[in-house]
């Protein structure tokens, strides 16, 4: 009881002693917050990017692609392929017919509204199953394209971030004008980054005949799965890789989210180095300035481990109020804001929103946090080993 | 006939050496002291003599080279920095030259700091706090800060401090060296007086003729070695 006294009195009375030394103290923080601030953005980068590839990606739809490709752009499956595929067991059908979607993958270059720069946005080509495959496209505004006819319909993050996608405008695609007709949401996925038109329009347009990309298919069920796929790779005629849509959207999210997160972590590294040895020139000042009332306390008989103590509450705390500005000027300043960035699986632009998700949040201050106790502890020592008799003589 | 007074301070053959790079510096050579219970000791030496360092020696802020170190029954010099700590806050009041009161807390949160490691709860603390103050007779100033105190107020707090726990032992160290002569002869007569009335023992390290006047033995130190008869 007596020990937890000394600690909490000793390091209660250099809380209190904090205002003297602000501006240590306030750089310190600010050097913490900066690193916070800085980590917290680059990695809501990394989490929008892969939020925005994985929301949409349900565990009942399906993706077949062409056996040995890493994307729908390397893709390629012919007529036949795609009714076998959507007649496979496991494929829930409606009174059309099999909810399948055979598409077709295309770029084209459109401007980007923030720089006017030609930019890769991706055309899908898909059949009229793709709505119910999909489960979650909904028209914000317009109607959906019809069969047969140049129109497309534009997700809505691809509305935002390219020129010329107002409904009633034309893109010029190939030789062809095609007509925006309506907006559509996918629940903030990664369909809301694409142009949609119907596939059939679509291949002459690219010259692909009767070839396709990927068929997307609606399960009957999640544990539909593994005889939907065991079917289709044990089907001699067929040369494909069956994977889950979230499996697939996790893939293909993989590459920049690790580059966005390495990048950040990098930088937050250096920055953390840096602020480290910031906090530990403030505590060892803290320490110094402080030489002779540290003394006093263990003249008066106060023990080491109260002293050590209440530097690393000190600097504890001032790295919490850091990380915790930097963390909260981190969500205001990122949550939910806009851009577009570059998949490179599809070489195509994928626009998607900073993503500050708590946990983020916690595990920036949870870092900060390190930060503190390492930047705080050896100037503890230095404190705690200081000879009292030469403390009490320091002016 | 009353019994002789016991020894409450023993040092015997006591030295104190410190290492500056490669050369030994003796600070302390052979130091024999004894103080009785009761006693006001003053001790006396130019600067650089050794006098601090012999009253961190007795107070347990340092340890002998050689010899030992007892207060009453104690070998302070055999006990680990815990137990040091620890018998320094049961037994040693100290009155620091500079009073070396902490800037962030006011008077009365001063003189309450050796109280918390007491184990007495608010209500005693207080009590104890409030007689502290009383004996230095500054109870008005109790709620100040030590920046809007005058240095001999600011003593008067440092001596509440020393005294609050009812130490063993009050140790000074050049206490009016900071004052001008009339703070100086105030904090005297109070060190003076907690001596006779309240049977305090009490070492104070002086340079200053005027102020080991007032103790009832003065001892001086000069180039490390101990007598009673100041040397010239």
């Amino acid at each position: 009881m007596l020990s937890l006294i000394q600690l909490f009195s000793v390091a209660w009375y250099n809380l209190r002693s904090l205002p003297e030394r602000k501006a240590a103290a306030l750089t310190a923080a600010v050097g913490i917050a900066g690193v916070v601030g800085v980590l917290v953005g680059v990695l809501a980068i990394a989490e929008g990017f892969r939020r925005t590839m994985t929301v949409s990606g349900s565990p009942e739809v399906a993706v077949v692609l062409r056996s040995g490709s890493d994307g729908e752009m390397t893709s390629g499956l012919e007529r036949d392929a795609t009714r076998t595929i959507g007649d496979a067991p496991g494929v829930a059908r409606n009174g059309a017919g099999p909810l399948s979607s055979a598409e077709l993958f295309v770029i084209i270059n459109l401007p980007k509204r923030s720089t006017g720069t030609d930019a890769n946005v991706p055309l899908r080509g898909v059949e009229q199953g793709a709505f119910d495959v999909r489960g979650n496209i909904k028209m914000e505004a317009g109607r959906r394209f019809a069969t047969g006819r140049n129109e497309v319909i534009v997700g809505a993050g691809a509305a935002r971030s390219f020129a010329g996608l107002e409904i009633g405008k034309s893109i010029k695609v190939g030789q062809n004008d095609w007509q925006v007709v309506g907006i559509f949401t996918a629940d903030g996925g990664l369909a809301e980054s694409e142009i949609w038109t119907d596939t059939a329009v679509l291949q002459p347009a690219y010259h692909r005949n009767n070839s396709f990309q990927s068929v997307y298919v609606r399960l009957t069920s999640a544990s539909a799965f593994p005889q939907f796929k065991d079917t289709l790779t044990t089907d001699p005629k067929l040369n494909v890789k069956v994977m889950r849509l979230s499996d697939f959207y996790e893939e293909q999210s993989n590459a920049v989210t690790k580059f966005i997160t390495t990048i950040g972590v990098f930088i937050a590294s250096l920055m953390g180095l840096g602020a480290l040895f910031g906090a530990l020139n403030t505590m060892y000042s803290a320490v110094a300035g402080r030489s002779r009332e540290i003394a006093t306390l263990r003249a008066l008989g106060f023990g080491a481990g109260p002293v050590v103590f209440s530097v690393l509450v000190e600097s504890v705390l001032l790295s919490i109020l850091g990380g915790g500005l930097g963390a909260a000027a981190a969500y205001l300043l990122f949550d939910g804001y806009r851009a577009s960035t570059i998949n490179w699986q599809s070489f195509s632009q994928v626009t998607f929103a900073f993503q500050v998700p708590p946990l983020l949040l916690a595990k920036a201050i949870a870092g900060a946090t390190l930060i503190g106790l390492l930047g705080g502890l050896f100037p503890a020592l230095r404190a705690a080993r200081q000879p009292i008799a030469a403390g009490l003589r320091e002016s | 006939m009353s019994a002789p007074a016991q020894p409450l301070v023993s040092i015997r053959d006591v030295t104190r050496t410190f290492t500056r790079g490669s050369e030994n510096v003796h600070v302390l050579t052979g130091i024999e002291l004894l103080v009785n219970d009761g006693e006001f000791l003053a001790l006396m030496g130019p600067s650089g003599s050794g006098k601090s360092t012999l009253l961190n020696l007795i107070g347990g802020l340092d340890r002998p080279t050689a010899g030992s170190v007892a207060i009453g029954e104690e070998r302070v010099d055999k006990l680990s920095d815990r137990q040091l700590a620890a018998w320094r806050a049961r037994h040693i009041g100290f009155v620091f030259q500079f009073y070396n009161l902490l800037p962030a807390l006011n008077a009365e949160r001063n003189v309450e700091l050796p109280l918390l490691l007491t184990g007495l709860n608010k209500a005693a603390r207080r009590r104890h706090v409030a007689a502290a103050f009383e004996a230095v007779g500054l109870t008005h100033r109790a709620k100040h800060f030590p920046r809007t105190l005058s240095g001999g107020e600011q003593q008067r707090v440092g001596i509440a401090r020393a005294i609050v726990t009812d130490p063993t032992l009050l140790l000074c160290d050049e206490p009016t060296g900071d004052l001008d002569r009339k703070s100086g002869d105030e904090i005297l007569s109070l060190l003076q007086s907690l001596n006779r009335e309240h049977g305090k023992t009490i070492i104070m390290v002086t340079h200053d003729p005027h102020a080991s006047a007032r103790a009832s033995r003065t001892v001086y130190l000069d180039k490390g070695q101990l007598s009673t008869t100041p040397t010239t």
